[in-house]
């Protein structure tokens, strides 16, 4: 029941494509991502353009953003260690050295710090 | 009625299934792994020669020449036999020793950012000077390599041509990036050595033009329900995918060691080595001026890496067995009863899960495998020995 819920979840997610608004757990934080290769396709190194605001839909500038992630059903990580390589600016980020190796449900997750707050984005994603 | 019911369990058990119709998304996935879709070799900034031909030339004679080897009786053609689509069909390398794992074939291994079954070097280049020094394999060192070619005439020759000035032999320095030199010249060669069309390639380009009459002339009905396990419920595209069948990733299989070895720790520690290679992409050998190395600067590593190995590419697997990193299944059936168990592995955890697949589904499948046969898509001459020496020329004395 708990592996079809996150099939779903994960579906209804991908769903929403990369235009999509990713909110954080806790809702302070909310990002957008463009790929920089169209399509997203398997087995290529490539990076992500990041966009983030706060709650009230203002850029957030200067943030240190984590990255992890994985495929949840395979119970294994990503095959690189991808991370923030450049801040943009306008609450941009570059985030660079993501691969994918396999079809089916990823996730990338993001544990962002900006000032004082702290909260994690999970962006589901099928390939 | 017990006896009606075994004879029915054993018939769905062994009886084969036909072929369904493809839906339009598992063309797309075809058509994904057909050689149409592999693009032309890529570019390797950190070997200045890489697309040379007469650095192709020079490889093609260094790879087939057993004075590179302590004893004289050694090539890279010892183990990487072109009739057997340069892998040597033992379960282990057998040069001057015992290598520690089995011999890969080069085939295609141009577009891999990784090299050998841990991806311990990042390049065919670095990779092709590791055996040379290795006491089990070619046992010879780099300063009897370099002397070698600065003594050949043809070799010195082409050396010059290609690299300009000859080594020092006194100067360390000189005689390293020679010996990276040498290793440029192989993987000229080696970037020649790329798959050709199966049968396979041919079933998907007459399926997706929509020309069902071929279709049924190329494929046998088992090989079709075969193909649509291995994209289906056999799970065999999470690694083996693209047009070679691979992602070139490393997976833990739970493939057990021989009786009596250790477990092999894999890409764990191969992603450390690379690291380290002087030879890497972002060492002072590479001609990569821009050191953009991103393969290194996002590679990963940790314990989840323990007892994990490269995916080989499944083109003409009939040529390559025995199979896995130390050849400890000597055939495709026995490979597949592998992945139908997905047993515990030794080390690590095996990402496979068991696929419980009938006895029919697994001749299936392997009748789909065997349609990946073709011969490599390179000149006969590239094949065999080269038929006589480089030229050299009187004022390179």
């Amino acid at each position: 029941m708990k592996r079809f819920a996150l099939v779903l979840l994960l579906l209804c997610a991908a769903a929403l494509g990369d235009d999509a608004d990713w909110v954080s757990r806790n809702g302070l934080f909310v990002v957008r991502y463009k790929a920089e290769i169209e399509p997203l396709t398997i087995n290529t190194l490539h990076a992500w353009r990041l966009h983030l605001e706060n709650a009230a839909g203002e850029a957030v500038p200067g943030a240190s953003i984590q990255v992890s992630g994985g495929m949840p059903l395979h119970n294994h990580g990503l095959p690189t260690e991808p991370r923030i390589t450049t801040e943009l600016g306008g609450g941009d980020y570059r985030l660079d050295g993501l691969r994918f190796h396999m079809a089916g449900p990823w996730e990338i997750t993001l544990s962002i710090t900006a000032g004082s707050s702290t909260d994690t984005v999970v962006i589901a994603l099928i390939l | 009625m017990a006896l009606v019911a075994s004879v029915c369990a054993a018939g769905w058990y062994y009886w084969p299934a036909t072929p369904r119709p493809w839906t339009q998304s598992e063309v797309a996935v075809l058509q994904s792994l057909s050689l149409a879709s592999l693009g032309p070799v890529p570019a390797d900034p950190s070997n200045a020669v890489a697309d040379d031909p007469r650095a192709a030339e020079f490889g093609h004679a260094l790879f087939f020449d057993a004075r590179l080897s302590a004893n004289g009786g050694i090539s890279c053609a010892t183990c990487h036999q072109p009739i057997r689509r340069f892998s040597d069909g033992l379960p282990k390398g057998q040069a001057i020793g015992t290598s520690k794992r089995n011999t890969p074939s080069i085939v295609g291994t141009a577009y891999s950012p990784w090299l050998y079954w841990d991806g311990r070097r990042d390049s065919q280049w670095a990779q092709a000077l590791s055996p040379l020094e290795d006491a089990k394999e070619h046992g010879s060192n780099r300063q009897q390599l370099v002397t070698l070619v600065v003594n050949d005439p043809g070799y010195r020759t082409r050396y010059r041509q290609l690299f300009d000035e000859l080594p020092d032999l006194d100067d360390r320095q000189s005689v390293n990036r020679a010996f990276a030199n040498i290793g440029k010249a192989l993987a000229a060669y080696e970037r020649l050595l790329v798959p050709g069309r199966s049968r396979f390639d041919d079933y998907v380009a007459a399926l997706a033009a929509g020309d069902f009459a071929p279709q049924a002339e190329i494929f046998s009905a088992d090989e079709i329900v075969g193909l649509q396990l291995f994209i289906g419920a056999a799970n065999c595209t999470q690694c083996h995918n693209g047009p070679l069948l691979t992602n070139n990733e490393f997976h833990n299989t739970g493939v057990i060691s021989f009786p009596g070895e250790l477990p092999d720790k894999g890409r764990v520690v191969g992603v450390r080595e690379v690291l380290a290679n002087e030879f890497n992409c972002r060492g002072a050998y590479s001609d990569d001026a821009t050191q953009s190395c991103a393969e290194l600067d996002f590679v990963r590593s940790g314990q989840e890496l323990t007892g994990a190995f490269r995916t080989p590419s499944l083109r003409n697997l009939e040529n390559t067995a025995p199979f896995m990193h130390q050849g400890q299944i000597e055939t495709l059936s026995e490979v597949l009863e592998h992945y139908n168990r997905a047993p515990l592995a030794m080390i690590g955890h095996n990402e496979a899960k068991p696929l419980k697949l009938r006895r029919s589904d697994l001749r299936q499948l392997e009748a789909f495998l065997l349609t990946l046969a073709a011969p490599i898509d390179a000149d006969a001459r590239w094949l065999q020995a080269p038929v006589s020496p480089l030229p050299a020329e009187r004022d390179q004395h």
